[in-house]
């Protein structure tokens, strides 16, 4: 009995992950023939890139703040708090902001696409927009996908740039530290791996974003419960799906340039 | 119960060849057949009205019929081409030949009536001034101009209905499916809904597969014709029916009745006589 329900989860994971695939590839593919939907593609762009933008700054300067009074404390027992900047810098630029950054956007963005995708399922939007010859697919899914991935890009320097603001602000205002010092500590020990790092994050965490959000709300069966729990998976997938390839492309990246 | 008349011969001009010719079609999504080996026709200027109780299958059928669901067998082939197996960006085309209406409505609730009733023609990128003037005859056909601005939210079912049939005729269709089109609808707004069909079906003569459990509606829209001098829906002399508009009926995914309103009401099967009745 126990096995028989083992087997068929996995089986369901495979399947589920095999369609996944083939979804996110369509979705991918659509740009390359016509029609694609720029229209949409800018529509989508102000809706997650501008919306998005005030929970992305207050979440990178607070997060900056924290690394800044956590790290300030570690480092006086070794009489290196000069360096706070360098820390909050590279945390930030290589890490955090591109993480915390996906994550805030999931929280809200994938949540939404499953969701409104999803209700368009179950009240026959999306038949009908096949019934009227427009492939949902290209409307829908690829403009949201191309958004995400050009906006979470933008999105994240911001937070790095407010990160590092933030940890300046408790550098100077609260540990009353030279906030030369700590702009000069953050610059100087950056290098274009670091940059290029925290750079490719965005892009694979906004395609995880979006492809993810719309899978799950595409395929939305089971009325308003059902919309409710493709929001859940979509957000609670996305994010694991952020953390896992964030491990992946930090060994990847920490491997190629050993630092 | 309606006692209806032998039908008149259909006209000796109608091409042989059908709109929409099912062979054998089965569906199943994965379960128990939903739909199994059912082979109809549709042919030109006919209306076919599809019977049966809630559940059968009858807005699977439907949905088949435009290529919005797989097939486990069988063929179907609208406008002659087989849709069957053909691949789904294929289809686009052949479905913008279609008009479609959904059971709810299925309204864009983010659109205007406006952007909704003109979808197709924003895609295909139309001067605006030529889709407004679309959308308000659109609109005018189905009364309900004065709603041009407004969103689906603030509409009443019957005028969601009716927006959703002005959508399915702005292109001018060539075949037109309406599911359950006047399903949870007063008596009222259901008669006005099937006034709107009967106008499509004598006045531009728009083949259609209408899906409904309501017999009244079938029974109306076979006893009536639209009159343009009055612009109403008005009933045939005693003894007639429209020869053009035909039944089917679905009982647990099969076809059990394809005929006239005459073979209907004379039918010996239990199902349809318990259904009738």
């Amino acid at each position: 009995m126990a096995f028989d329900t083992i087997d068929s989860a996995a089986k369901q994971l495979v399947l589920t992950v095999q369609e996944f695939s083939l979804f996110a590839l369509r979705a991918v593919l659509n740009l390359f023939s016509p029609p694609v939907y720029w229209s949409d593609f800018t529509l989508q762009a102000d809706i997650i890139g501008v919306g998005s933008a005030t929970i992305v700054i207050f979440a990178g300067f607070f997060t900056g703040s924290v690394l800044a009074v956590q790290s300030a404390a570690t480092l006086a027992a070794f009489g290196a708090t000069a360096v706070t900047g360098r820390f909050v810098a590279m945390s930030m630029i290589r890490e955090l902001g591109a993480v915390l950054t996906g994550i805030m956007v999931s929280g809200r963005n994938a949540s939404s696409m499953a969701s409104e995708l999803g209700s368009m399922v179950v009240t026959e939007q999306i038949d009908a927009m096949r019934a009227l010859g427009v492939d949902p697919m290209r409307k829908l899914v690829t403009p949201r996908i191309c958004a995400t991935v050009f906006t979470l890009l933008f999105l994240t320097i911001v937070a790095d740039f407010c990160g590092i603001l933030g940890g300046a602000a408790v550098t100077v205002f609260m540990n009353h530290q030279n906030g030369t010092q700590y702009f000069h500590q953050a610059y100087l020990y950056l290098r274009y791996p670091d940059i290029l790092q925290g750079l490719i994050k965005p892009l694979c965490f906004g395609f995880i974003i979006a492809s993810v959000g719309c899978f799950y709300g595409m395929r939305t069966t089971g009325g308003t419960q059902g919309v409710g729990r493709s929001t859940i998976q979509a957000v609670v997938w996305s994010s694991v799906l952020i953390i896992f390839v964030d491990l992946l492309i930090s060994t990847l990246m920490v491997s190629i340039f050993s630092r | 119960m309606i006692e209806a008349p032998a039908p008149a011969p259909l006209p000796a001009s109608a091409p042989p060849q059908p709109l929409v010719a099912f062979r054998n079609v089965t569906v199943s999504f994965g379960g128990p057949p939903v739909l199994e080996d059912i082979s109809f026709t549709v042919g030109p200027h006919e209306t076919r009205i599809l019977l049966g109780p809630a559940g059968v299958g009858k807005s699977v059928l439907l949905k088949a019929t435009n290529g919005l669901v797989p097939l486990d067998s069988g063929q179907i082939l609208l406008f002659g081409e087989d849709i069957s197996r053909m691949h789904e960006r294929d289809l686009f085309p052949i479905r913008q030949r279609t008009g479609m209406v959904f059971q709810e409505g299925a309204l864009f609730d983010s659109l205007t009536v406006r952007d909704n009733v003109a979808y197709q023609l924003i895609q295909e990128e139309l001067p605006d001034d030529v889709i407004d003037e679309r959308v308000r005859e659109s609109l005018s056909f189905v009364g309900l101009a004065e709603t041009f601005s407004m969103f689906p939210g603030s509409l009443s079912g019957g005028m969601r209905r009716r927006v959703a049939i002005a959508r399915a005729l702005i292109r001018r269709p060539e075949f037109l499916l309406y599911d359950s089109p006047t399903g949870g609808l007063d008596p009222v707004t259901s008669t006005t809904i099937i006034e709107l069909i009967v106008k499509q079906r004598d006045v531009y003569k728009t083949p259609s597969l209408v899906v409904t459990h309501r017999l009244q509606d079938a029974f109306t829209m076979c006893t009536r014709r639209f009159n343009e001098e009055w612009n109403g829906m008005v009933r045939m002399p005693k003894g007639e029916v429209d020869p053009n508009t035909t039944f089917l009926m679905l009982n647990e995914g099969r076809l059990i009745f394809d005929g006239s309103l005459h073979d209907l009401v004379h039918s010996k099967d239990p199902f349809v006589r318990e259904f009738l009745d």
